[in-house]
């Protein structure tokens, strides 16, 4: 990893000697106090979301009529929910789900972005003219509805909502990666590697990713965020995952019909979703900063 | 002129990729449609249905053709102007069910991206003009929450306090004023937050200009330079946002119609999609890219006026 963002120091800065760029992403990342809080912050969540069944109290599934609705108590912090299932219990493993899937979107869809890229950019030509137009036609309509669709119709459960988030996600990861390339494909250590007799795949896999994937892991970066909030929101809807699974945006539509009595199902599923986002959006905003000193960080998307 | 034409052409073709997308994704599972008419037509009678019933069926709406013929059919009829489809639930034409809920939708959607916009772009400029101060500082913090919320959350969280708590505003329903507060504002916070960024950005590049200088040293008062030099400069990338937050706009306003009963397009797709009835979600679809593009087409369009230096084709 590290030679990926030296190169890019040294395009950006030039500066001279190759080797110590690596540790002056890590050196900047540490002097900047927003990110190192982001960075313990994300530490401690994946952490939680890893043990989540050795952490949470109680069975997350386990239901107790007795006990249900509770506001936050000694027996259980954060309450119950109107199956007297204990919410603490229920957003940890919900952590689990919400960074699992996430991850695996982002995955498939800078997979994905990649090698449509990479097939655009690189051979140009009619490839070019019709991925290209795809990819502006994906871009060009809200995802979230076309995602909304997508599970509704194919019903609900974790492939499905995967698949539906990916088709909406690689377009954005193949239209940056097909300019990267383009850019790359000039320079001189690609056209040597042409002269010298490599294959395509070879040139592609050994010269143009390694050194094009840097801007693209920013956007994976902000988007673990995004995704988890369109998890979210599919699953208020109620069409993103089965019911009996403990995800945030369910747990949150199951809440709001106990708003009145007990706000706390309400108020502390939205808290951790919001912290999640939050800590994506910093990390996504600090790597930006670094690794493109010119850009001032303003637009979002 | 010729790239209007380019343009027209391209959100043609971008409509119709979304319809032909969605109508084929909604007949991935085959020979379901028969069974789905005759299930919302006789309520409580679809265990009794004959195999002929089903049949009948399926021939009276030509649903044992071949995808691509009952989709260039669609499309035919769409363009023809005899409108796009007949839902299986409410028995009425899409187009009828689409005008009925699109002035609620308009109506939420305009609210909220006008809030967005005043209360983004003026938010943006004061903390442009308090940089590094400690309002400045709030208002960056209260902009990375603004963006990381779910709206839905915001909406609930509102609830909570303005119409269950302080029993200022109605919970839910669609007329008055007061019915449009909670839901439009719950819907602009994502888009405010957005606007405010790339407007506080914005500014501070612009009142680093020369010309914002010398305008300075001419002795012009704050106030003049910012309404008559900055602002005008500082808004296209602001401009630039607003049509990226179109499409969270229109996204988003598919959970708070949810949340608030408020009768627009986005419920009626959720819940045509809860019922299956396919043709309606087609045309709900239909209607929200449409929406989207021509807002996009419009804020291109402005592009133009306010940079006259932009010239298309």
């Amino acid at each position: 990893m590290d030679n990926v963002f030296a190169d890019r120091f040294r395009r950006e800065d030039f500066l001279p000697q190759p080797g110590e760029y690596g540790g002056d992403f890590v050196k900047r990342v540490f002097q900047r106090k927003d990110m190192l809080f982001a960075l313990a912050a994300l530490v401690l969540f994946a952490g939680v979301a890893l043990f989540a069944p050795l952490l949470s109290p109680y069975d997350p599934n386990a239901i107790d009529l007795k006990n249900k609705n509770l506001g936050p108590s000694e027996g259980h912090l954060l309450g119950t929910d109107y199956l007297g299932r204990d919410l603490l219990s229920r957003i940890l493993i919900g952590a689990r789900i919400s960074l699992s899937i996430a991850f695996g979107v982002v995955l498939i869809s800078l997979f994905v972005g990649i090698a449509a890229g990479c097939a655009a950019g690189y051979y140009g030509g009619l490839v070019d003219e019709s991925v290209s137009r795809v990819i502006d036609i994906f871009l060009s309509f809200p995802g979230v509805i076309f995602a909304l669709t997508i599970v509704g119709v194919l019903g609900s459960g974790v492939f499905n909502l995967m698949l539906a988030l990916s088709i909406v996600q690689w377009a954005r990861y193949a239209r940056l990666m097909r300019g990267q390339v383009l850019t790359l494909k000039k320079q001189e250590f690609v056209l040597s590697a042409v002269t010298s007799g490599a294959g395509d795949f070879h040139i592609i896999r050994r010269h143009i990713v390694p050194n094009a994937i840097a801007p693209l892991l920013v956007l994976a970066t902000i988007d673990l965020g995004h995704v988890i909030l369109s998890i979210a929101t599919l699953s208020f809807l109620g069409i993103g995952l089965p019911a009996d699974i403990p995800e945030w945006g369910a747990m949150l539509s199951a809440g709001k019909e106990f708003m009145r009595t007990a706000p706390h199902q309400t108020i502390f599923p939205g808290l951790a979703i919001t912290f999640v986002v939050v800590i994506f959006s910093i990390l996504g905003d600090g790597i930006r900063d670094i690794l493109d000193p010119h850009h001032e960080g303003g637009e979002m998307y | 002129m010729r790239y209007f034409l380019k343009r027209l052409g391209f959100m043609a073709l971008t409509v119709f990729a979304a319809c032909a997308l969605t109508f084929f994704l909604m007949n991935v599972i085959p020979g379901g449609t028969a069974e789905l008419i005759l299930k919302h037509t006789f309520v409580g009678l679809e265990e009794s249905a004959t195999e002929e019933q089903l049949n009948q069926i399926s021939s009276r709406y030509n649903l044992d053709d071949p995808l691509y013929l009952q989709f260039f059919r669609w499309v035919k009829a769409a363009i023809a102007g005899e409108g796009i489809g007949t839902s299986y639930v409410f028995r009425k034409p899409v187009l009828y069910l689409l005008a009925l809920r699109l002035p609620a939708t308009i109506q939420l959607a305009g609210a909220s991206m006008a809030i967005a916009v005043l209360a983004g772009v003026s938010l943006g400029i004061y903390s442009a003009l308090r940089e590094n101060r400690i309002s400045d500082h709030i208002l960056r913090v209260a902009t990375l929450f603004g963006v990381s919320m779910p709206c839905f959350w915001v909406a609930l969280l509102l609830i909570l306090v303005f119409s269950l708590k302080l029993k200022l505003v109605p919970v839910a329903g669609y007329g008055s004023l007061e019915n449009l507060f909670l839901p439009a504002v719950a819907l602009s916070l994502h888009s405010m937050a957005a606007v405010m960024r790339v407007t506080r950005t914005s500014m501070l590049e612009t009142l680093g200009q020369e010309y914002i200088r010398f305008a300075k040293a001419k002795g012009l008062p704050l106030r003049k330079i910012i309404s008559r030099h900055a602002l005008k400069n500082a808004m296209l990338p602001v401009v630039t946002v607003i049509g990226f937050q179109m499409g969270n706009l229109l996204g988003g306003t598919i959970e708070i119609e949810k949340i608030f009963a408020w009768p627009g397009i986005g419920s009626l797709l959720v819940d045509s999609i809860s019922a299956r009835d396919l043709p309606v979600v087609q045309g709900c679809v239909l209607a929200i890219v449409s929406m989207f593009l021509f807002v996009n087409f419009l804020i291109d369009m402005l592009y133009t006026r306010l940079d006259p230096r932009i010239r298309y084709g």
